[in-house]
């Protein structure tokens, strides 16, 4: 078991899911939650490079740990983002066949992504990003930081709302 | 909040079968006291499913989580099943708050502060954290942190 004690935002890297371009700004958020749902769009408008990092909180949404593997299950195949904004898109639906409907309709080879996203390497993958954020004291989502001169400034949901608009969703 | 190196005073909260939970509950194992507000409020709901969340990691440091508020066992049971957790709930609800006030975790709003308290086997409190106000949540990284020195 490895440790949780408090560490800083890990520097983003390679092996993080990024988009667009502008100030680098890392994003801890949960599929299922529509405040996350609701600032990803607004990122979308901005220009920002959006490090995408999980955050799913089993007890209070059920379905945000199938949806982080399924995304990351899509990312085996090229289709993370893709996988991320249909997550976004419709949080109503993130039962199973949902998940195979979006696999489908992004012309994933639906046996791989079915595997891939109960295996092991999946899931340890969305652990490591849901610690890190445990260590960087996140606790609630989205939890967003802007990473400047080598290191990460939490933005806070006031700042949230004043720079993208409020978040209600 | 009472501090670092302090032994727990005498106590009696009452757990969801009405029965008894005291300081001779805490002897001999490593216990983390989580004073929470009030139940179904919106930060307690995030800190408890936070907490619960890495329980695996508390359980594997030796440490057992309680949550203690003023709602009565009933209230908290069901707050406990709505959310889906596991933390086991313990009440101060009468009379109210009299052990919140002993570990001078007591609002004076009449509730509890939002507070943690690691007590050791020795029935010391090892560390304390009271959040700067209720709306603030105390990050799990705090308490392994507590847990880890």
């Amino acid at each position: 078991m490895s440790e949780l004690g408090s560490a800083p935002v890990p520097e983003p890297s390679d092996a993080d899911h990024r988009r667009g371009a502008g100030a680098l700004t890392i994003v801890y958020a949960d599929f299922e939650c529509p405040y996350c749902a609701a600032l990803e769009l607004r990122l979308r408008e901005l220009p920002v490079e959006v490090v995408f990092r999980h955050f799913p909180v089993r007890s209070s949404h059920p379905r945000a740990w199938p949806a982080a593997c399924a995304a990351e299950a899509a990312g085996r195949q090229g289709r993370f983002w893709e996988m991320h904004d249909l997550l976004f898109g419709d949080q109503a639906r993130l039962e199973d066949p949902h998940l195979w409907d979006r696999a489908r309709g992004l012309g994933l080879d639906l046996e791989r992504f079915d595997t891939d996203r109960r295996g092991d390497d999946v899931r340890e993958g969305v652990k490591r990003d849901f610690r890190s954020g445990v260590r960087a004291g996140v606790v609630t989502t989205p939890a967003v930081f802007a990473w400047r001169d080598g290191r990460a400034e939490p933005v806070s949901r006031g700042d949230l709302d004043r720079r993208f608009g409020t978040l209600s969703p | 909040m009472i501090p670092g190196g302090t032994p727990v005073p005498e106590f009696t909260l009452k757990r969801g079968d009405g029965s008894d939970f005291t300081r001779a509950d805490l002897e001999g194992k490593t216990t983390v006291l989580v004073f929470y507000p009030f139940a179904f409020s919106p930060v307690c709901t995030d800190q408890l499913n936070l907490y619960e969340e890495v329980l695996e990691d508390f359980e594997a440091k030796g440490a057992t989580l309680y949550g203690v508020s003023c709602d009565a066992t009933y209230s908290q049971t069901a707050f406990k099943e709505q959310l889906g957790v596991t933390i086991e709930q313990l009440s101060d609800f009468e009379p109210k708050g009299v052990v919140c006030q002993a570990f001078d975790a007591y609002h004076p709003g009449g509730f509890p502060q939002r507070a943690l308290a690691i007590i050791g086997p020795d029935c010391v409190v090892q560390w304390s954290h009271q959040a700067a106000s209720p709306g603030d949540l105390p990050g799990a990284n705090l308490i392994f942190d507590a847990l880890e020195h």
